[in-house]
């Protein structure tokens, strides 16, 4: 399968500095954000561009499209609500604790799905979830179509208090962050560059003698586990674990989120993110209309704009070098 | 046998038509999404929203022009098709000479436009369809209503005749040898982009036509198409795109797999073809019809 259409070319070395940079950046905007906008929301894109990003690991880098994401979010974050107001754990504890259902899963559902490829890996993943979705359904803690409401935001750590939304953002934000360098220390590592090999030419990977789908196996395992931090958090930020969370809708949300930011760059799902939560929230007065226009925008940015803003954004910054040089 | 087992036959029975009638539903749609797949490469994802559309059209032409379901039965599915040759036209055929993963991300925002929308005019509860062939028979084991044998015969007659159609006619020869090698099949004369657009049309035309037989046994539901087309894509892993006759026989037989475990385990009767998929995917990757690449 040809993925080069689909994801840019790779990153020369000399980016990684760059992107560290960028990184810093953010993170000092970040800092101050909640001076200007309102923590909460800050939060909730902070917890979907982290699930952005743990799914981009793998359309972008591996060039698996996983249409079932939703089912790690949304599993994990079940787990760490149950684990939190039930058993009383505390909320890095309850986090850990989905963070590692996530995985679990991922390992169970990756062994499955990467035994198929291409169009076919998509359809696996959407049915696994939608299996989840259905044990979700009925299972006895989850409380059916309530979800599991009124999670207890405890201090973390027993030293912060989560009752403060400020003190609550800047843990989201450590957590992120801590995403963040998982995912860019990966694809920069060896393994992340076997990684891209095989998404430009998988028989030839094997050729080298890599055994690719341990190494498919493992980025679907990290996928989903950091997938599932960002359902953990999401969970104890709204108090909330609900059946939206891991409904194929969902699992939609994710990919149009990557889609519009750049699918294979490093901060594009962090925009896609910001881009679609921002219209969610000024849409949430029209109702249906909203699933409407995220299917436009799924059409026009698959005929037109394939390579997202900031896939774009690099292009045109790479013309002007060039026509500069 | 069956005080044995502690279940009444007429249960039984009852739940294995249930099966079979959802098992044609499955056929059906997996037989059009393989068709469009074989020529197009793309997974058409709006092909449950189409369902849902041919549902709808023959709701409307009811309604709105008092036109019967029999008539809807030839005019729902032409309609629909007409617009699924402009969805093709418009917009998928800018994305053949890209990844696959393309055709499944633009087909998925369609279905999400055309859901949408349905949502936003009739709402969520879903309408009624008055039942064209009511009453029925009664059998030594079980009772029977008329419609629910027409839909199992009508499937029936419709996966059978496209199978007959493609595998067995001389438009089917050129179907399939465009499905191979669409470079030789055009250098030969045949116009092969104005056959991906029959294709795709006759495709979304089989799911409307499901959708009108559908109509009065569900109700006409905006959301009917998207719970069933994931099911359908289970079916298709199981079943494998390559053969015809492999996607009707999965489509029929899961359907009673899925009929059985209502009577038997019914915890897990929405669950139980996701699990069959998992065990045919760590035993036969490929499928069961399909043919490893």
């Amino acid at each position: 399968m040809n993925n080069a259409a689909i994801t840019l070319t790779s990153q020369p070395a000399i980016a990684k500095n760059r992107d560290l940079s960028i990184l810093a950046m953010l993170v000092c905007i970040a800092i101050v954000a909640p001076l200007v906008i309102y923590p909460v929301f800050l939060m909730k894109v902070l917890c979907f561009a982290l699930f952005a990003l743990a799914f981009n690991l793998l359309i972008g880098y591996v060039g698996l499209l996983s249409f079932g994401h939703a089912m790690f979010f949304g599993g994990a974050a079940y787990i760490s609500g149950h684990v939190v107001k039930v058993w009383g754990w505390s909320p890095e504890l309850g986090i850990l604790a989905g963070t590692v259902c996530a995985a679990l899963l991922g390992l169970v559902t990756g062994v499955l799905a990467i035994r198929r490829q291409g169009i076919y890996f998509a359809m696996v993943t959407l049915a696994l979830a939608q299996m989840v979705f259905f044990f979700c359904v009925q299972a006895p803690f989850t409380g059916g179509e309530d979800g599991i409401q009124a999670i207890p935001r405890r201090p973390i750590l027993g030293l912060f208090d989560l009752s403060n939304d400020y003190a609550f953002y800047y843990v989201v934000l450590a957590i992120f962050t801590f995403g963040f360098l998982v995912i860019w220390r990966t694809i920069h590592s060896p393994f992340g560059q076997v990684l891209k090999a095989i998404r430009e030419n998988e028989p030839r990977a094997i050729s080298l003698g890599y055994r690719v789908e341990q190494y498919k196996l493992l980025a679907f395992v990290l996928s989903a586990a950091l997938a599932g931090m960002a359902g953990a958090t999401k969970a104890i930020v709204f108090q909330l674990a609900s059946l939206t969370d891991v409904s194929w809708q969902m699992s939609g949300e994710v990919v149009l989120m990557t889609l519009v930011g750049g699918m294979g760059t490093v901060f594009g799902p962090i925009v896609g993110a910001g881009v679609i939560i921002t219209m969610q929230n000024y849409l949430a007065g029209f109702g249906e209309w909203v699933l409407v226009i995220q299917g436009v925008i799924f059409v026009v940015v698959v005929l037109a704009f394939r390579k997202g803003i900031v896939g774009e954004l690099q292009a045109w910054w790479q013309r002007r070098q060039n026509q500069k040089g | 046998m069956f005080e044995l087992l502690g279940i009444p036959p007429q249960a039984l029975f009852g739940q294995l038509l249930l099966g079979l009638i959802n098992g044609a539903f499955y056929a059906m749609l997996s037989l059009g999404l393989a068709v469009i797949f074989g020529l197009l490469n793309v997974i058409n994802f709006t092909h449950g929203a189409q369902y849902m559309m041919g549902a709808f059209a023959a709701w409307m032409l009811l309604e709105w022009a008092g036109v019967p379901y029999w008539g809807a039965l030839v005019i729902a599915p032409i309609v629909v098709g007409a617009i699924g040759i402009a969805m093709e036209r418009l917009f998928l055929r800018h994305l053949y000479h890209l990844d696959h993963l393309y055709g499944l991300l633009l087909t998925f925002g369609l279905a999400l436009i055309i859901e949408g929308v349905f949502r936003k005019q009739f709402g969520s509860t879903g309408l009624p369809y008055a039942n064209p062939l009511p009453g029925g028979t009664r059998l030594d084991f079980m009772f029977l209503p008329w419609y629910r044998a027409w839909i199992v015969a009508a499937s029936l007659a419709i996966c059978l005749g496209t199978w007959f159609m493609i595998e067995r006619t001389k438009l089917g020869s050129y179907l399939r040898a465009a499905t191979e090698r669409p470079d030789l099949v055009q250098a030969f004369g045949i116009n092969v982009p104005r056959m991906i657009t029959l294709t795709y049309g006759f495709g979304v035309g089989l799911a409307a036509l499901a959708g009108v037989l559908a109509a009065p046994a569900y109700n006409v539901n905006p959301l009917m198409g998207s719970n069933l087309i994931i099911i359908v894509f289970a079916v298709v892993v199981i079943g494998g795109m390559g053969s015809i006759m492999g996607a009707i026989v999965t489509g029929f037989a899961l359907g009673i797999i899925e009929g059985l475990t209502k009577v038997f385990y019914p915890e897990a009767s929405n669950t139980v073809i996701f699990i069959i998929m998992a065990i045919v995917l760590m035993l036969k990757p490929a499928g069961l019809f399909g043919t490893p690449k």
